[in-house]
């Protein structure tokens, strides 16, 4: 309990920090906010070290050291986007700073939540916690009306898929006579009733992960929110939902994987397909990024349908590498669009010859999304392929691998813009900031180093099994 | 009167179809708005009924129920607050005008 306590702490007192100082000195109460969630991250590392399981509530939250380790991941995730969205709050978003601050952190408490329930009421409130201050953020902007109109979409779109995924728990209670994951995996049948829970469930959750029947509502919000909750959306809240899924897969369906192994097979086809054709014709750069975070969340459920102890080690490790990936993405996208104003791909032209510095770290990172050998997210893919292909996917694994030569063509027409093609206005050379400097600093390295540190693999490794 | 289970349940499915055509065929933001809260007290029917009929000596499904409403309530809120956003700069809630994001 731990980690929720103490960010609880942290969230009172960056609300204090608002309600006092905010007023007088903006900038003091905004590096106070970012200390004490740093603090609050440093000493989580710490509570790890020295952790043995727990569980609270009669069972409803539990921990185990995958637990921990994905909850120490999505801080690191969160001070990185703190970071760079600290350029924006103190200028564009200067009157409503505190808030972000805030409201960040109540998402991030859902989703601990939501990644730690042992039984589908908590789930369900860490989900609604995780989502709706979610919209909120995504309203920020409030004189911009793309803001508004993304918002409206999302708490939609997020009211609707909730509605359907506690109609689907309903019908699982009705046969299953409990809400425990563990007594639903003793009580599940092949009984029609329990069969249709299940689908509206995965209909439900589809919606937050942005799978592709369910993922209407994915470019849009992404375009219209303020970049820093897009890179916020796009990373931290998918790759939480994305284990929150597993998890619940494995402890209360396991024992019947028929029920779900073919539903998931049609989805990762079509949702890595569909991203990727999509993404292929945008010329915003949020939208861009928004179907191709559709594609890699296809990608990412490889690793549930392989189901297996390894398919959870490379899910977590996935989600990891593509967290620093993307933040690198959107660090390079926030910091020229909050100076310039400009997120269109034909504005990139040139963009090698002002900023060389940006155009390098970008094409590192979308290297790295479209899996190119020496950088990190090659080795990401190679080992959620081969937790596919374990388990027998053949078929699905060559797709996905179709799939990522399609992916290849349109992660380089990025880099073409950026180094081959010539513009008459190219984007004046941009000054970043510090925060962000130090954010991109942070991305990059990772982005190089860390598909060569294998202990991390066996690390994440060693604590998923029998998690 | 005795009133069999049965009838229950497909109240509560009718009542969440009803929710989903008027979520996908209504152009006002409210309506939207009204056509989840049907969902989701299908859902609370669900619950209630097979706690009350299946499971009588639980309170899982009651209790489940209680934080449905709660957390539909904050849903809410948050929901029309932002209608009220879009209203101020559209001045209008048609589903059609909130149509810039689009492909």
């Amino acid at each position: 309990m731990n980690h929720e306590i103490s960010l609880v702490v942290v969230m009172i007192l960056v609300l204090l920090a608002d309600l006092t100082i905010g007023d007088k000195n903006k900038k003091a109460s905004q590096l106070l906010s970012i200390g004490l969630f740093l603090a609050h991250t440093i000493l989580c590392f710490q509570w790890s070290n020295s952790f043995s399981p727990t569980e609270a509530f009669s069972g409803m939250y539990l921990t185990s050291e995958i637990h921990m380790f994905v909850k120490n991941m999505l801080n690191i995730g969160t001070v990185l986007v703190f970071l760079y969205a600290y350029y924006w709050n103190t200028h564009e978003n200067k009157s409503h700073a505190g808030e972000f601050y805030f409201l960040t952190l109540s998402t991030l408490l859902g989703m601990y939540l939501m990644i730690s329930s042992g039984n589908f009421l908590l789930f369900y409130i860490g989900l609604e916690t995780a989502s709706i201050p979610m919209a909120t953020l995504v309203a920020l902007n409030k004189k911009r009306e793309e803001s508004a109109e993304a918002a409206a979409k999302y708490i939609l779109t997020a009211a609707f898929s909730s509605g359907v995924m506690i109609f689907g728990i309903s019908m699982l209670y009705a046969t299953c006579g409990t809400l425990y994951f563990d007594g639903i995996s003793a009580n599940f049948s092949d009984f029609n009733l329990s069969i249709m829970g299940l689908v509206f469930f995965i209909a439900g959750i589809g919606f937050k992960i942005s799978l592709v029947p369910f993922h209407l509502w994915t470019a849009d919000t992404y375009q219209g929110a303020p970049t820093s909750v897009t890179a916020y959306l796009s990373v931290i809240s998918k790759g939480a939902a994305a284990f929150a899924f597993m998890c619940i897969l494995m402890k209360a369906f396991s024992n019947y994987p028929e029920a779900w192994k073919e539903i998931m097979w049609w989805i990762i086809v079509v949702t890595i397909t569909v991203g990727n054709l999509f993404a292929i014709r945008q010329k915003n750069l949020k939208r861009f990024l928004a179907f191709s975070s559709i594609s890699q969340a296809g990608y990412i459920m490889l690793g549930v349908i392989a189901g297996s102890d390894q398919g959870m080690a490379s899910l977590v490790f996935y989600t990891l590498i593509y967290m620093f990936t993307n933040l690198a993405a959107f660090g390079i996208i926030s910091s020229i669009e909050d100076q310039t104003g400009k997120v269109s791909m034909d504005d990139y032209d040139g963009l090698y010859d002002t900023n060389p510095k940006l155009a390098v770290v970008m094409m590192l990172a979308m290297f790295s999304l479209g899996g190119i050998p020496p950088f990190a997210g090659f080795f990401s893919k190679f080992f959620i392929f081969m937790a596919a292909a374990e388990q027998g996917e053949y078929l699905l694994v060559f797709l996905a691998l179709l799939n990522t030569i399609i992916s290849l063509y349109y992660y380089l027409l990025v880099v073409k813009a950026m180094f081959i093609k010539k513009s008459d206005s190219p984007l004046p050379t941009i000054k970043i900031d510090n925060m962000s400097k130090v954010g991109l600093i942070i991305c990059t390295i990772c982005i190089l180093a860390l598909g060569f540190i294998s202990p991390l693999y066996s690390f994440i490794a060693e604590r998923s099994f029998g998690f | 009167m005795n009133i069999p289970v049965e009838s229950y349940f497909i109240l509560s499915t009718l009542l969440f179809f009803i929710g989903v055509y008027g979520f996908v065929a209504r152009k006002n933001l409210i309506s939207i708005l009204m056509s989840v809260e049907l969902i989701l007290n299908a859902a609370n029917i669900n619950f209630v009924v097979a706690n009350r009929f299946i499971f009588p000596e639980q309170l899982e499904g009651h209790i489940y129920s209680l934080f449905v409403i709660a957390i539909a309530a904050a849903e809410t809120a948050v929901a029309i607050s932002i209608i009220i956003n879009v209203y101020r700069q559209k001045k209008n809630i048609d589903a059609k005008s909130i149509n810039e994001l689009k492909y």
